[in-house]
């Protein structure tokens, strides 16, 4: 059991949160909105790409990240005015967006570098680490927070940021408003297109964060269909947080865990693709538990018309 | 004056709903807009609100012309609107409901204490109390109405634009609501007030227009006026007064006993319920809506299958039986919301009417199209269902000829036993009229019907006897003859019968 849960563990787990956590936040805002961002896993995977690549142009992880970020907002905005401007399904623009994003990175994997499945160069500098001045001293606790990838921190500090904006800022409260009743929001003078449009952009700016993380933190390469699903677990994140980023927080967090232990536990001659169940079963589990809680149903409920 | 619309004109294709219609209103007036469905009074007030742009025509505010080209511009102007549909959000409390659009600032931030002060402040100085941190999903419709109110005020109303505001209210909500108007038009305020309910608007307004067809019949005091000549100028012709008139009381239809029903929740949907309906009689269930009555309905019609108990039909045990299967037996059922229930939006007419009539209008499992085409169009004409022809589709219906198709279908079952369901929620006076009379002349036919309404006056006239609903439980049954609307307020807000 002590070579099972040691602090290199949840240290890891830390690793794996900031990608699933970043894309739920972008989850989170459009569900408050009344999107239901199934795109998810398409935008990380597109700043996942764009961030390898402009570091590979630029040779800066700074720029890397930027063209991440920019190439996930503008596949949101391709949502953002399908669902919004069209009144298209957004559900069936999600997908769509997740098997264009795939395609997309594929193609250009090869048109761009010049190989087939994974790109890496080992002189490639990815995310820089830092150490917590003082932290990083205390005995267990300093293996544990120290030393991580800075998205990490910058993803914590985007949560307590986003639960401040929704709860206490007038410009929140409307957003929330947008999203419960948007026939409401309307009468009263709420632009509430506008809202979603800067929700879903929102949502493509952490999407874009998240990518970067995935192909310039955790490792520094980009392999075809890296984000492996994440996007969904990060969907599912959303759910289980009930689109409270602090809500959201801890379900990442606990997603993040499942996922470093499945890889652990490959460490105990478990077979891989065993393994790799764990985070999905514990997903269908979590689903189980919270089935009647999501907030968007009371909202729903409440808001049928009573003809 | 202060508020004057002037020969508005306003046309949706080739129809005119609104056709040169003129409409005053002074300062501190409750002027009440009446008129059956689709005769033009919501086009009317959605023009003055800047939802709707008039063809031709003028508004003048204090006698300046004005134009409204979107809510904002009416809120601007100091008109405010309620609608029939709550605009209210449900998971936010009363305070921030009543503020929104105009939030107290403290820098970025919402002053959510302020807006409760606010809120406060409003409701003392208007007489209408509310607790300022309650979610307003928590709160009654009647309380809902009223933050509605506050949220106009607070957004600087002079002139209250009220659309049916009394249609989801308890009789004793709708007293309220009614005394609330009369004080705020004493401090000034003043109202529009569309409604379909010629007892309250004689009892709350001081001057009645009447509208026909998109245009104004009449404009009379309230004082001077009536339900007959209201009704007579709404509908253009004299309403038959309908009687029940004594029939023999057969054998038992349909038997209840004993049916409950959990549901997930802590507090059971339906309680120990037990009761029968017969022959020849028309059981009315009262209630305030949401006390167990929807429930009632699905177990009797087999959408859902009870608890406990048993329910026959004929003798029939037919309790968890599928719906086919007790339709089969011997029911029809006039469902409570038409639109879930009743009808698909998306099909016409005559296939909406087809519905549950498809055995009998088959060979060899093709549809017989003509016969189909004969028996709607029957039903057409017989009701005066106002239709494009039988391939509209039933969106384009208004409500009321929606429902008057809806009971033609199900009268035409010829069942013993027939549920009706809120026949008559959002129906006009002329369809009221004619459902009410083929529901009595069902019964002097012989037939039992189970009457569900949450409107007491619909329940007093058609009914031979009367049950009262309360969290599942039903807590009183009175006799037609005994029944008063008093006596049946009493019972469905929860006081003990006095016999």
């Amino acid at each position: 059991m002590d070579q099972l849960f040691d602090v290199s563990l949840f240290a890891s787990a830390l690793r794996m949160l900031a990608p699933i956590l970043l894309a739920a936040l972008g989850g989170a805002i459009c569900a408050r909105v009344g999107l239901f961002n199934v795109g998810l896993e398409g935008l990380m995977l597109v700043g996942a790409f764009a961030a390898i690549a402009g570091n590979y142009w630029t040779g800066s992880v700074a720029a890397g990240v930027l063209l991440a970020m920019i190439c996930s907002v503008l596949f949101s905005l391709l949502l953002g005015y399908m669902s919004i401007h069209l009144k298209a399904n957004v559900i069936v623009v999600g997908i769509a967006l997740n098997f264009l994003a795939l395609g997309l990175t594929t193609f250009a994997l090869r048109a761009i570098f010049n190989v087939k499945g994974a790109y890496y160069d080992k002189n490639m500098k990815g995310l820089p680490k830092w150490d917590i001045p003082l932290i990083k001293d205390i005995p267990w606790l300093g293996d544990l927070l120290s030393g991580h990838s800075i998205l990490i921190y910058i993803s914590i500090l985007i949560v307590i940021g986003l639960q401040f904006y929704l709860f206490k800022t007038v410009s929140g409260f409307r957003l929330l408003a947008a999203g419960e009743n948007p026939t409401a929001a309307r009468s009263l003078g709420i632009k509430v297109s506008r809202i979603q449009y800067g929700a879903v952009l929102m949502s493509g700016v952490l999407c874009g964060l998240a990518g970067a993380q995935l192909s310039l933190g955790n490792v520094t390469m980009f392999t075809e269909g890296m984000t492996d699903g994440r996007g969904f677990i990060a969907l599912v994140a959303t759910m289980l947080g009930q689109s409270n980023p602090l809500g959201v927080a801890a379900a990442s967090l606990l997603f993040g865990f499942m996922e470093s232990l499945s890889i652990r536990l490959q460490g105990f001659a478990l077979p891989t693709h065993f393994t790799m169940m764990v985070p999905y079963v514990v997903t269908l589990i979590a689903m189980f538990f919270f089935k009647d809680k999501g907030y968007l149903q009371e909202a729903r409920k409440s808001n049928e018309s009573s003809r | 004056m202060l508020l004057e619309m002037d020969a508005i004109t306003k046309s949706y294709g080739s129809v005119a709903a609104n056709k040169g219609v003129s409409f005053k209103l002074r300062k501190g007036e409750v002027h009440a807009l009446v008129g059956e469905n689709g005769a033009g009074k919501t086009t009317l007030m959605r023009i003055l609100y800047g939802m709707e742009t008039p063809d031709s025509g003028m508004i003048k505010l204090n006698g300046r012309p004005v134009s409204m080209n979107s809510p904002m511009d009416a809120i601007r102007n100091g008109i405010g609107m309620v609608h029939q549909h709550f605009m209210l959000f449900s998971s936010f409390t009363v305070a921030e409901n009543i503020v929104i659009g105009r939030e107290p600032e403290k820098g970025v931030l919402f002053d959510r204490k302020a807006a409760a002060a606010e809120t406060v402040k409003l409701s003392e100085q208007y007489g209408m109390p509310v607790d300022p941190w309650k979610k307003v999903g928590e709160c009654p419709l009647g309380v809902q109405q009223r933050i509605e109110i506050l949220k106009v005020l607070y957004q600087g109303a002079e002139v209250i634009i009220l659309d049916e505001p009394t249609g989801v209210l308890t009789p004793l909500e709708v007293k309220e609501l009614l005394l609330a108007i009369r004080q705020l038009a004493d401090q000034g305020k003043s109202f529009i007030l569309i409604s379909h309910k010629l007892n309250e608007v004689l009892e709350v307004a001081d001057v009645i227009t009447v509208l026909r067809d998109g245009e104004v019949t009449g404009t009379v005091k309230a004082s001077e006026s009536n339900e007959e000549q209201l009704s007579r100028m709404m509908v253009g012709r004299n309403l038959v007064q309908q009687a029940r008139a004594g029939i023999q009381i057969g054998k038992p239809v349909l038997e209840l006993a004993g049916i409950g029903l959990k549901g997930g929740k802590a507090k059971a949907l339906l309680d120990n319920i037990t009761f029968s309906v017969r022959e020849g009689e028309i059981v009315g269930i009262a209630g305030i809506s949401g006390n167990g009555q929807s429930e009632l309905l699905q177990v009797i019609s087999g959408l859902c299958a009870p608890d406990s108990g048993s329910v026959k039909l004929q003798g029939k045990e037919v309790a968890g039986s599928p719906v086919h299967a007790i339709r089969s037996a011997g029911m029809a059922h006039i469902p409570e919301d038409r639109y879930q229930w009743g009808v698909s939006k998306d099909a016409t007419v005559a296939e909406n009417g087809l519905m549950g009539h498809t055995k009998r209008h088959q060979r060899l499992g093709i549809l017989e199209r003509k016969d189909i085409r004969a028996m709607v169009g029957e039903w057409v004409s017989r009701f005066g269902i106002k239709t494009g022809s039988l391939a509209t589709k039933a969106q384009h219906l208004s409500g009321g000829n929606l429902q008057k198709l809806i009971v033609a279908r199900e009268l035409a079952q010829e069942t013993p036993f027939l549920i009706a369901a809120e026949p008559t929620r959002g129906v006009d006076v002329g369809a009221m009229e004619m459902i009410h009379g083929e529901l009595l002349r069902r019964r002097q036919e012989g037939g039992a019907i189970l009457l569900v309404s949450s409107e007491l006056s619909e329940v007093l006239k058609l009914s031979d006897r009367i049950l009262v609903m309360l969290e599942g439980k039903m807590v009183g049954e009175l006799s037609a003859e005994a029944a008063t609307e008093e006596k049946i307020s009493l019972l469905m807000a929860g006081g003990k019968a006095v016999v």
